[in-house]
């Protein structure tokens, strides 16, 4: 098994651009947490977040989570699908400064050139791993806008929160695009296959 | 307990039941991919998934965090001594209860305005299926906790008879390529054939909640199935899209009869996390863990004219 890579938040550009395409890493510090309600209001509302997201990672994530008092207690944690925000990528990177997006399904071509732009990568972890995720974040540290529950704006402290996989770096590289270019070509082969 | 208050339990016991502990069928057929997988970081993500089925279990936690759409497919007996209201008044209770007492996280919104019920009910939600079984006395209960990342990719084609088995097998691996990365494969491919463009989507839904293993009684569409899982798995999109020989587990297509002039096909995808649990309450309200009878003896294909 590759041995992850940890490395710890924020992260630097220089640290980002030396990720490529296929490194194994995970992640300690502080991380956010946002999903499509959470960019809605960001983006298409245009309300500033209430805390600077520059140099830290954001993680695509709804959490099962319960208020107890003033603090947020954790239940389940884990990662939605990334494809369905591609159109608020670019500008989390760009207007926000976000080094490294979490999630699982990818991001598309016009996020591939932010990153390429400003040294982003996208960091692909498991999918439905959430019980496991659970155990590697620490600490909700704060939730600002509780009222989109469960699609807050999450602050969490993570210890080798992992592994992810470097799915899309700054250079131009893509599992993504490489995996899809491959199943295209099969799929006319197969489809071109007499039976 | 009067047998509506069973009922009502059962269907939230079930709910948290799924999302905390896969079948074992599912299970295993991860477990063979694993250890069949080539490609290294694929073989990784498996072991991440097994790995994480493990900490669940020791955690007591659910598996993955998307606690789904509930579709609930009912078999309810002719001589169950519950009247249709009375079960889908107390499944909704039931769902209700297990959500809020066990802090499940709330999906369900209106469509538009995207304000949770906070209670994963809503209007016409949770999903319910019926089949009415005659003499028999119980009720069998199947929950699918449907996640959304796969709920996502989901496919209808009308197509013309014309285009026939060959249109059938391009449009499911279309679907499957179409689909990628997104629905956490290693992925349940469902396939409905046939009905009309509603009935299509169910039996697409049926299909994706039948047992790993099962294969349809129909010794031809059994070998559909198999010939297109091989070819699934030539595609080479592998476990969460990220390349390998694992894209799905199986393949699982369910008919009804169609119109002269129709050839529907729809493609539901179900992720790895391929949750399901059920249970079967007898007349007196006895309850113990149970399949649905119809998904695996093929009795439906006797019915009517036969076959």
């Amino acid at each position: 098994m590759t041995k992850a890579r940890e490395l710890n938040t924020p992260l630097s550009e220089p640290t980002v651009r030396d990720l490529r395409v296929g490194d194994v890493i995970c992640l300690t510090g502080r991380i956010f947490g946002i999903r499509d309600a959470t960019q809605r209001r960001i983006f298409d509302e245009g309300v500033s977040p209430p805390v600077a997201l520059a140099s830290y990672p954001c993680l695509h994530t709804a959490p099962n989570a319960r208020k107890v008092g003033d603090r947020w207690e954790k239940i389940c944690i884990g990662t939605t699908t990334s494809t369905r925000m591609e159109t608020y990528s670019p500008p989390l990177i760009r207007d926000h400064g976000v080094p490294a997006i979490i999630g699982k399904g990818g991001l598309l071509e016009s996020s591939l050139e932010a990153m390429g732009e400003c040294g982003a990568v996208y960091l692909a972890i498991v999918g439905g791993a959430a019980a496991l995720q659970t155990t590697q974040i620490e600490e909700i540290e704060a939730v600002y806008w509780e009222d989109l529950f469960p699609e807050c704006l999450w602050q969490f402290r993570v210890r080798e929160l992992g592994p992810l996989i470097v799915a899309m770096d700054s250079h131009g590289g893509s599992l993504y695009e490489q995996v899809r270019h491959h199943a295209r070509r099969t799929l006319t082969e197969l489809t071109a296959e007499p039976r | 307990m009067t047998l509506e208050g069973i009922v009502e339990t059962v269907a939230g016991d079930l709910y948290v039941r799924a999302l905390k502990l896969l079948p074992p069928d599912v299970k295993d057929a991860l477990v063979s991919a694993h250890a069949a997988e080539n490609g290294e970081l694929a073989r990784q993500t498996l072991g991440t998934i097994l790995r994480n089925l493990e900490v669940a279990e020791q955690t007591d936690n659910i598996i993955c965090q998307d606690t789904g759409t509930p579709c609930y497919f009912l078999e309810v007996g002719g001589d169950f001594p519950l009247d249709g209201a009375a079960l889908v008044a107390a499944i909704r209770a039931g769902c209700e209860r297990a959500t809020l007492e066990h802090d499940l996280r709330p999906n369900i919104v209106d469509p538009i305005r995207r304000v949770n019920t906070g209670t994963n009910v809503g209007w016409r939600v949770p999903v319910i299926h019926f089949e009415f079984i005659p003499d028999d006395d119980s009720l069998r209960i199947l929950i699918v906790p449907k996640g959304s990342g796969s709920e996502n990719q989901s496919f209808l084609r009308m197509l013309v008879p014309a285009e026939g088995l060959a249109g059938v097998r391009g449009f499911v691996l279309e679907s499957v390529v179409a689909a990628g990365a997104n629905p956490c494969p290693p992925t349940v491919v469902g396939v409905g054939l046939g009905g009309t463009f509603d009935l299509c989507a169910r039996l697409a839904k049926e299909a994706i909640a039948r047992p790993l293993g099962s294969r349809n009684p129909d010794p031809e569409l059994a070998a559909l199935e198999a010939e297109l899982l091989a070819d699934l798995n030539r595609l080479g999109i592998g476990p969460m899209g990220l390349g390998g020989d694992t894209t799905s587990l199986a393949v699982h297509i369910e008919t009804a009869d169609t119109h002269i002039s129709q050839l529907p096909v729809a493609v539901n995808i179900q992720c790895w996390c391929a949750r399901r649990a059920a249970a079967q309450i007898s007349g007196n309200g006895e309850v113990e863990l149970s399949e649905l009878r119809h998904r695996t003896d093929g009795t439906r294909r006797t019915n009517g004219r036969g076959r």
